[in-house]
């Protein structure tokens, strides 16, 4: 195909009309995300598509594969339309009779829909049930709906009308303004505004620059770009073309963690998709405009998305930051001028040229506006991908979306940010989602990793494992970072393993005030948050481990005596069947007693007793 | 050629239909770190005759590519097992206990992290975050994602690769008595 206009985008868009309201047949959208082909969906698609046959139902009825739903605990998902109708856990033996009784005679099957664990009953519709009724995609407008490997389904949804308003009625000055408008902030952590960062770089005379997507998703517990990616790469391409216009750049970057393969296929795909439509390419829209985007794949260093890491690590060196400035936005990759956005920024950016940055300011606080993409996971019932406008309070994403905490355990705290960020205890749960308010509270909005931590949580523990990971990930280059992090973890390590001495607290604050002072990246500087944040909230946990040789939350092993409680051993026998080493003896009736030569201390026993019996 | 010292049959072969490729890529610094992810998808790890080859074709020192190299966590510089296994330590799948899941697999095949069985079956490494952490905690054996570990999942995966190895065997020996 040569070369596209809006009047092919229109004509597109009519054809799949009906197909994008359901109206023309029935549609299967099954969930093809990496949690559900983990979950089996690709086994169940088979057995749908066969049983589709049995019946002979395929002329009537289209089964389409499409990316991450967002409610991943809830995998293998498939969503019927019209009717919107969710099924979840499906196996592949459900299959015959999901075709049979909801096709066929009409009847949905209700063993296999949504069940409400507060209301305990079935939830049949998608948008009743809690977990999405509460949010407001805009990001992932597109996810569950569309088949993410068609180029049309976009299209047919708006795509690229964004790029053509850009290319064809906006100038660079335009486009940056409605940016600012918008009050849009990177969504990659740091929530510097949008609009001002491309006035940087379109104010930098250079003869090239380049336009970079940060898609590599370090924050370990977080999953929010590579279902964005899996679910609407064309999304962010198109944000990729808006931008590389605001500040005339023709050559663009997708830097993806290796680890998303699938996302990474998708992406390639989507490129090639928007190639051949002339999407991508020279003289987009008749524009005279050019612009073409490669992808690549990072090799697995979390420095690297810091920007001028990961604009090294491109040119084929060592991801190592440098200080700034200069700063990208005059000198970046191989010293042009550079712009580096996150993935769920650019998704972000097509709809805010083309519906308005009015529009997305129309919801949020008053500095930060729209919304937000949130991976709830952790001691969560609801794991998966939310997005809520800024300003919904942590409590509402954790209880109204989330579902509350499993197991009748009790909340402790949450984590958000990640490695750089910090945790919220209970006291502060009603803190909004806003880059001041979260900031003010010990925490940062970081990416949108939300880990959700009951009292079996250790929080000595969890410093102990950011730390570990920071050190681990620290390039070596400022000697604050290397030397500092090390040091503080081989405190929490001491900590943990109950060789902990008084001094220790005071030591650990006092390295983490010259690391955040002196390291020379983000990754420095942010490093001791975690360590800050759990002495700020949690000291008497550190205080127990130090003076008492005790972990309250009862999962720092050295700690433990693996006894049982006879007081409160209630004689189930669940550690025994749990024991994966035979080291439980019971028998019915009868108090459990822990053989420790042959205890191999794993946990699962702990995991298992429900009354607290073990210590 | 002594380059290739070391290395198997299918390996050497390997490194060869790299040579061929290497004419298609420029001698740009810009291909260093994608030429050794394709060298590792060939091979599954970075042999010192690999660096070698990648460095000539660059106009690098050896020493320049392994200091690249070394600094990435994906490349390895040992051959990993025929069923690599890889835990993810994240924040999600630590919460709910990824370490033990580690602990498992280390005290089951008797290896560290990092480390190969001695018939060269399995290795152990840890990833941070597969991006499945709804599934948490997470382990790949090879490309399969297997989400909700529990420990006596660990000893389920590693007894059906024996298994299967064991079948293998007794198809082949069937053949051999024929
Ligand atoms: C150590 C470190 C790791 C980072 N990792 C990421 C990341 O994985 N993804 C990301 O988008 N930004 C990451 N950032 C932030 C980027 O440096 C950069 O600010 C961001 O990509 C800019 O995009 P935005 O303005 O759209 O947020 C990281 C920063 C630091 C210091
Ligand atoms: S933390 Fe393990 S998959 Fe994300």
């Amino acid at each position: 195909m040569g070369r596209m206009t809006v009047a092919e985008l229109e004509r597109i868009k009519t054809e799949h009309a009906e197909r994008m309201a359901f109206t023309d047949k029935t549609y299967l959208l099954l969930c093809g995300g990496t949690g559900c082909h983990a979950t089996g969906s690709l086994k169940v698609k088979d057995a749908l598509l066969d049983a589709l046959e049995q019946a002979e139902l395929g002329a009537t009825v289209d089964v389409i594969e499409t990316g991450c739903n967002g409610f991943c605990a809830m995998g293998p998902i498939l969503v019927v339309h019209p009717g919107d109708i969710f099924y979840q856990k499906l196996k592949v033996k459900d299959m015959a009779e999901v075709v049979q009784s909801h096709l066929v005679e009409g009847k949905p099957v209700e063993r296999l829909l949504y069940k409400d664990p507060a209301a305990k009953k079935r939830i049949p519709v998608q948008s009743d049930i809690p977990f999405f009724a509460h949010q407001m995609p805009r990001a992932l407008r597109n996810k569950g709906i569309i088949d993410p490997e068609q180029i049309d389904d976009y299209i047919a949804r708006d795509g690229y009308r964004g790029a053509a308003r850009a290319l064809l009625e906006l100038g660079p000055d335009d486009i940056i303004e409605e940016m600012k408008i918008s009050g849009m902030r990177g969504r990659g952590g740091a929530g510097f505004p949008t609009g001002m960062k491309w006035a940087f770089a379109k104010a930098s005379p250079s003869d090239l620059k380049y336009v970079l997507c940060n898609a590599d998703e370090g924050d370990p517990g977080a999953f929010m770009d590579r279902s964005i990616l899996e679910a609407d790469p064309h999304a962010v391409l198109e944000g990729m073309v808006i931008a590389a216009k605001a500040i005339d750049a023709h050559k663009g970057y997708i830097y993806a963690r290796t680890e998303y393969p699938l996302a990474i296929k998708r992406l390639d795909l989507a490129i090639r998709q928007a190639t051949e439509y002339g999407l991508l390419g020279e003289d987009i829209f008749g524009s005279g405009f050019g612009f073409e985007i490669e992808i690549y794949q990072g090799a697995g260093a979390f420095v690297c998305g810091e920007e001028t890491a990961l604009m090294r690590s491109i040119e084929g060196r060592r991801g190592m930051p440098r200080p700034r400035p200069p700063f990208p936005a005059h000198k970046g990759l191989w010293e042009k001028p550079t712009i580096l956005n996150n993935v769920e920024t650019f998704a972000n950016v097509p709809q805010i040229v083309r519906k308005g940055g009015a529009w997305y300011a129309s919801v949020g606080t008053d500095t930060s506006k729209g919304t937000k993409v949130f991976a709830i996971s952790g001691d969560v019932n609801n794991i998966g991908l939310v997005e809520v406008p800024m300003g919904t309070s942590l409590r509402s994403i954790i209880y109204d979306i989330g579902g509350g905490i499993p197991k009748k355990r009790k909340f402790k705290a949450v984590q958000l940010g990640g490695p750089s960020g910090g945790c919220v205890p209970e006291a502060h749960l009603d803190t909004p989602v806003d880059f001041e308010a979260i900031a003010k509270v010990g925490a940062i909005m970081g990416s949108g990793g939300v880990i959700v931590m009951d009292e079996n949580t250790c929080m000595v523990d969890m410093a102990r494992f950011f730390m570990d990971f920071i050190q681990e990930e620290s390039c070596g280059k400022c000697t604050p970072c290397r030397e500092g992090t090390r040091r503080q973890l081989q405190i929490l390590e001491k900590i943990c393993n109950g060789d902990g001495e008084p001094g220790d607290i005071d030591t650990l604050e006092a390295l983490s005030d010259t690391i955040r002072e002196t390291a020379l990246c983000g990754l420095g500087q942010t490093g001791p948050n975690p360590v800050l944040s759990t002495l700020r909230y949690f000291r008497d946990e550190f205080e127990a481990h130090i003076h008492e040789k005790r972990c309250p939350a009862k999962r720092c092993v050295s700690l433990l005596s693996f006894e049982v409680d006879t007081e409160k051993c209630t004689k189930c026998g669940a550690c025994y069947r749990a024991c994966p080493v035979d080291a439980v003896e019971w028998k019915k009736k009868e108090l459990a007693r822990i053989d420790l030569e042959k205890c191999i201390q794993c946990m699962t026993c702990f995991d298992k007793c429900r009354f607290d019996a073990i210590y | 050629m002594l380059m290739e010292m070391g290395l198997d049959r299918e390996e050497i072969a390997a490194l060869a239909t790299i040579r061929s490729e290497l004419k298609e890529i420029p001698a740009q610094r810009r291909y260093l770190i994608p030429l050794l992810q394709r060298v590792q998808q060939a091979l599954s790890y970075l042999p010192q005759a690999a660096i070698q080859l990648v460095a000539q074709h660059l106009h690098l020192s050896p020493s320049e590519v392994y200091g690249v190299a070394t600094f990435y966590n994906q490349f390895r510089f040992t051959p990993p097992g025929r069923h690599p296994v890889r835990v993810c330590m994240g924040t999600a799948c630590h919460v709910k206990g990824g370490d033990i899941i580690l602990e498992h697999f280390e005290r089951k095949l008797e290896i560290k992290e990092g480390e190969t069985t001695p018939d060269r079956e399995f290795s152990i490494e840890r990833v941070a975050c597969v991006g499945c952490c709804a599934l948490a905690p997470v382990a790949l054996m090879g490309d399969a994602l297997h989400g909700h570990m529990m420990t006596g999942k660990v000893e389920g995966l590693i007894l059906r690769v024996q298994i299967e190895k064991e079948k293998a065997r007794r198809e082949m020996g069937d053949r051999d008595e024929r």
